[in-house]
């Protein structure tokens, strides 16, 4: 519930100028020059900063600079506080995918190996193709916004075409590129939770390299730990807290900290450190309770 | 990783986070930031 609060929070915070959905305008104030810390397009008409990977992609891609030290610099440094709670807490696509995920269906596990296609995604769509791709002013474009991201048509292309009949007719096969893989987000989001999350997003990417490291993290508590397996049972992003607290597809949400009989797991102690049990250890705990 | 050794990389990403941002700001990467951002991107909206 606290989480939730948070993601509403910052949902509204991200996406403030809501008036502007009324005439198709977007917002064109200073703020527009930060980033926001989750996916959350700059063409939507209530965004009120810009998104990370968009932004990423402009300064890469732009005339005067092939690699922007301000956006890495950002994304470093949410990176190194938050980790992926920013995606579990901040995010307003993760806040969309989870609730889509409510909706009513069997649900399904996601292969492991789907997993890997995020680093795929980010090196190719974020980094390589803006960069090499350029026309004959050294300009490239920001491919992953152009070919993939369902946030930009979801946010940006839906609320603005239904508004303005110059660019409805400009529409072409790149349009129905970026709505079919919109259409199939919400089918994957619906089946599997935070299908996009998992296996096309980027900031998720490099958020996920960054929990091995993140200030946030996930505390768990050998001695206390009996082995129990819920909060693996638990975790609907497929992770065993126990086995690997460190691991990128942990958004930091808690659920395993809240069933855990021991208490024996915590999020976002930044000093404390994680204790493992060896099988001595292990029975010299077992000997002492029996006592 | 131990302890220290997350101690040791977070200090160092966090400073080099910072001079990658003052560098960026310092070299008007925010204008190009804000140029984007305030126009509609047709990229983003599939039609790029
Ligand atoms: S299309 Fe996606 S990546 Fe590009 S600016 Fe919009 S939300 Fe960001
Ligand atoms: S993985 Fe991407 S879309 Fe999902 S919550 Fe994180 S930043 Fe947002
Ligand atoms: S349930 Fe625990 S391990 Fe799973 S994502 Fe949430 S915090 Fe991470």
């Amino acid at each position: 519930m606290k989480r939730k609060i948070v993601q509403i929070i910052a949902f509204g915070y991200s996406n403030a100028h809501l008036l502007n959905f009324k005439g198709g305008k977007i917002y064109q104030g200073k703020w527009k020059r930060f980033c926001n810390p989750g996916l959350n397009c700059y063409s939507c008409p209530a965004a009120g900063f810009a998104c990370p990977l968009g932004a990423l992609q402009a300064v890469n891609g732009s005339m005067e600079f092939q690699f922007s030290f301000y956006v890495v610099g950002v994304l470093l440094a949410f990176g190194v506080l938050l980790g992926r709670a920013v995606c579990g807490w901040l995010c307003p696509f993760g806040l969309i995918q989870e609730l889509i995920h409510r909706i009513p269906s069997p649900k399904l596990k996601l292969k492991k190996i789907f997993l890997y296609l995020k680093y795929l995604v980010l090196v190719v769509f974020v980094f390589m193709l803006p960069i090499t791709a350029t026309n004959y002013m050294g300009m490239g474009k920001p491919a992953f916004c152009q070919y993939i991201c369902p946030a930009g048509t979801l946010q940006g292309g839906i609320p603005l075409l239904g508004t303005h009949e110059e660019l409805r007719q400009t529409i072409g096969a790149l349009f129905s590129l970026k709505m079919t893989i919109l259409l199939l987000t919400i089918v994957g989001c619906v089946l599997i939770y935070r299908f996009f999350c998992r296996t096309l997003c980027p900031l998720g990417a490099i958020y996920g390299i960054m929990n091995k490291i993140s200030l946030c993290h996930l505390e768990v508590d050998g001695y206390q730990c009996i082995n129990c397996g819920k909060c693996k049972n638990v975790c609907k992003m497929e992770v065993a807290p126990v086995r690997e607290p460190d691991s990128a597809e942990c958004i930091r949400c808690g659920a395993c900290a809240q069933i855990c009989p021991q208490n024996a797991i915590h999020v976002g102690k930044p000093f404390r450190q994680t204790k493992w049990l060896t099988k001595k250890d292990k029975q010299c705990r077992d000997a002492k309770e029996a006592e | 990783m131990s302890n220290r050794t997350k101690c040791f990389a977070r200090m160092v990403i966090a400073v080099i986070a910072c001079v990658f941002i003052v560098y960026g700001t310092a070299r008007g990467e925010l204008e190009i930031v804000l140029n984007k951002a305030v126009n509609i991107c047709l990229e983003c909206i599939g039609l790029g």
